[in-house]
């Protein structure tokens, strides 16, 4: 079986912590950002556990702000 | 090529001029008296001739919303109705002098306030040429006398709109909206092809093409220091069209002792008060404007210091009397006589008024 | 495997919509709209239309979607959308017209030119956000907030007997004859968002072939009027709203 391998890449300028991602990502890759804040004073997300994301792109089509984007590879 | 003279009614001028004169669309709603104009125009069927879309909206609301929508996209677009009507027009109209687009409203005036009647007045004046709407801005008024001027006024009042991307207004009222004159038809005039409108109007929406910008039509502005320079263009403007758009008639004003000023309707019944008072050997003159705003103030004032005295004469409480006094600035009496709901004067009612009041 | 080497363009699969521009969006964190926006930005970028389409702008949280997505607007006058679009689309029917309007604006003040619009089979695309509170203005009370729900302006829950009940304008827009498509969407799972996206696509296709008006109802949150977080917003939304305004095809013919 082909393996997936994904990776997010946050604009974290663009990005206002709302979380929706965090919450849409099934297999729990993104989680906010507790200690630094953008320029606009929000929390942002990132990839907690990297190594589990799927490329799924469920936090891309949830994300209000489109500061998502999804990369995808098959190993 | 001989003139063709047609007989018909002021409204019915309007929409004939409108479509001969390249108007891309009118939305109206009926109201009396100028419901002539939507029906002219649906009996006309210009869609298959210049391809004028010509649409009855669920209301004047709709209809001036559908004039901002069209005015929009730079096309030649009209509505018209009558002083209720108009009334609710004034949202629209603020919009789209705060967005800076060209259209042509008609308003047939009728007497009020509220339902009022369906006869004619001009009560309207304030509402059209001090704002009717909310905001600091103006509205181009040409109020026509004749059903010849009807017809004129749609292509000057277009071209007045898009020469200063504003809206514009033919002040009528029920009389000239009603009565039939002979009439000579304006000579048609293409519609702008969209790329005349794409060259002529870099503004409009059209499809966001490749290489330009996003168009966004919009009255608003967040930004107070923004919003304020939004308006002194406006302003700027404004002082523009008050210099170069002045129009008015002078009848008989050269050796006048008296001056009626009248607008519309009322002029052409004072016209006939100045032939029966010259015959008295009163000598009275009719200073007639034609554009209510901008209003005729410099003539206005250099007659303050030739003549006794000054009526103004309308189908109002005393509206345009007020502009007259502004221009006058207290040099020569100024009187006004009016008649009121609907009540039309004879010129000899007019004469004993001024025999009255002013001698 | 190197986080490097996956992201690279030719393993991109999901990326803000081409025709949403950069500029910071002003809506709350979690707001539905933000989804809305992309995915009308990508509805239009995929049928090519960029060059025919003018959107028509509502007052209210929306009124600035002039500033996000790419294409030519008009700001309507609020309620007003319908009636502008109308005459957009009329005076220039080779091109894809569609408004954006929330259920103050579509369902109160402009409900006559919702209806007449509709009716009149005007070939446009309406796009109505539905979250049963006036945003910008505060979070008052809309004609769809539910019987009970807190407002600024019902602050002990709608009472039906002073305000009436929520009002399911999409049924009674579904029962007019100049009216092709209406369905009622959401935006709130990542499978919600791609059937959203078809529907959109539908009606902007319905209404390129001539086929009358086509209503999106977009059941949404405003967490900040609300008063709940993004996410729990999304669950009372689930329970509350789709109970009141359930999702589906209403009309499709």
């Amino acid at each position: 079986m082909a393996k997936i391998k994904g990776a997010v890449v946050v604009n974290e300028e663009r990005c206002k912590g709302c979380e929706l991602c965090v919450v849409a990502c099934p297999s729990d890759v993104l989680a906010l950002n507790g200690k630094d804040v953008n320029n606009k004073g929000y929390h942002f997300v990132y990839m907690k556990n990297p190594d589990n994301c799927i490329g799924c792109a469920s936090c891309g089509y949830v994300c209000p702000d489109g500061c998502i984007a999804v990369y995808k590879v098959k190993l | 090529m001989t003139e063709e003279v047609k007989l018909m009614k002021g409204n019915e001028a309007i929409a004939h001029a409108a479509v001969r004169c390249g108007a891309d669309g009118y939305f109206g709603y009926p109201i009396t008296p100028q419901s002539e104009i939507m029906e002219t125009l649906m009996e006309l069927k210009p869609w298959e001739t210049t391809g004028m879309v010509v649409l009855q909206a669920e209301s004047e609301v709709a209809a001036i919303n559908m004039v901002y929508g069209g005015a929009g996209t730079g096309k030649a677009v009209m509505t018209s109705s009558s002083s209720p009507g108009v009334s609710l027009k004034q949202e629209g109209i603020s919009y789209i002098a705060g967005a800076e687009l060209p259209c042509l409203i008609v308003n047939v005036m009728r007497g009020g306030p509220g339902l009022g009647t369906i006869q004619p007045s001009q009560a309207d004046y304030f509402q059209a040429v001090k704002g009717g709407g909310h905001g600091d801005y103006r509205l181009i008024t040409l109020a026509p006398a004749s059903v010849q001027e009807m017809a004129d006024f749609v292509a000057l009042g277009f071209d007045l709109a898009f020469k200063y991307c504003n809206p514009a207004m033919i002040l009528a009222d029920g009389i000239i909206g009603q009565m039939m004159e002979k009439v000579v038809l304006p000579p048609f005039r293409p519609r702008r092809t969209e790329e005349e409108i794409r060259t002529q109007m870099p503004w409009a929406v059209q499809g966001k093409t490749a290489g330009r910008k996003r168009n966004v039509i919009t009255s608003l502005e967040l930004e107070p220091a923004k919003m304020e320079e939004n308006n002194i263009r406006f302003q700027t403007k404004y002082k523009e069209i008050e210099k170069a758009e002045v129009r008015y008639e002078e009848i008989g004003c050269e050796d006048a002792d008296y001056l009626i000023i009248a607008f519309g309707s009322m002029a052409r019944i004072c016209q006939k008060t100045i032939e029966m008072a010259r015959a008295e050997g009163l000598k009275i003159g009719l200073l007639r404007p034609i554009t209510l705003w901008p209003f005729p103030t410099d003539i206005i004032s250099s007659y303050a210091d030739k003549v006794k005295g000054m009526i103004s004469v309308e189908l109002n409480a005393g509206q345009m009397v007020e502009d007259v006094r502004l221009a006058v600035n207290g040099r020569v009496k100024v009187e006004h006589f009016g008649r009121l709901g609907g009540i039309v004067p004879t010129p000899d009612e007019v004469l004993d008024a001024i025999k009255q009041k002013l001698l | 495997m190197d986080i490097n080497e996956i992201i690279k363009p030719e393993n991109l699969v999901y990326d803000k919509p081409r025709l949403m521009n950069d500029n910071p969006m002003h809506y709350c964190p979690g707001c539905s709209h933000g989804v809305i926006h992309k995915l009308i930005a990508e509805v239009i970028d995929e049928m090519g239309m960029e060059e025919k389409t003018i959107g028509i702008a509502p007052v209210g949280c929306a009124v600035f979607a002039y500033n996000y997505i790419d294409i030519d607007w008009e700001e309507a006058a609020h309620g007003r959308a319908p009636a502008i679009a109308t005459a957009i689309k009329r005076l220039n029917p080779e091109k894809m017209v569609f408004t954006y309007q929330g259920d103050g604006d579509l369902a109160a003040i402009g409900t006559a030119e919702t209806i007449h619009a509709c009716n009149r089979g005007e070939n446009i695309v309406i796009v109505f956000v539905n979250n049963a509170i006036y945003g910008m203005t505060g979070g008052q009370m809309a004609p769809t907030t539910l019987e009970g729900m807190v407002t600024a302006t019902c602050p002990y829950g709608r009472d039906v007997e002073l305000n009436g009940y929520p009002l399911k304008i999409s049924n009674l827009v579904a029962q007019l004859d100049g009216t092709c498509y209406v369905t009622r969407q959401s935006v709130h799972t990542a499978a919600a968002v791609k059937k959203a996206k078809k529907a959109l696509r539908q009606a902007f296709e319905n209404s390129m072939n001539k086929k009358g008006a086509s209503l999106v109802e977009f059941v949404s949150t405003c967490n900040s009027g609300w008063k709940m977080s993004p996410d729990a917003a999304n669950k009372w939304m689930e329970e509350h709203m789709f109970a009141k305004y359930p999702l589906g095809d209403l009309k499709n013919v």
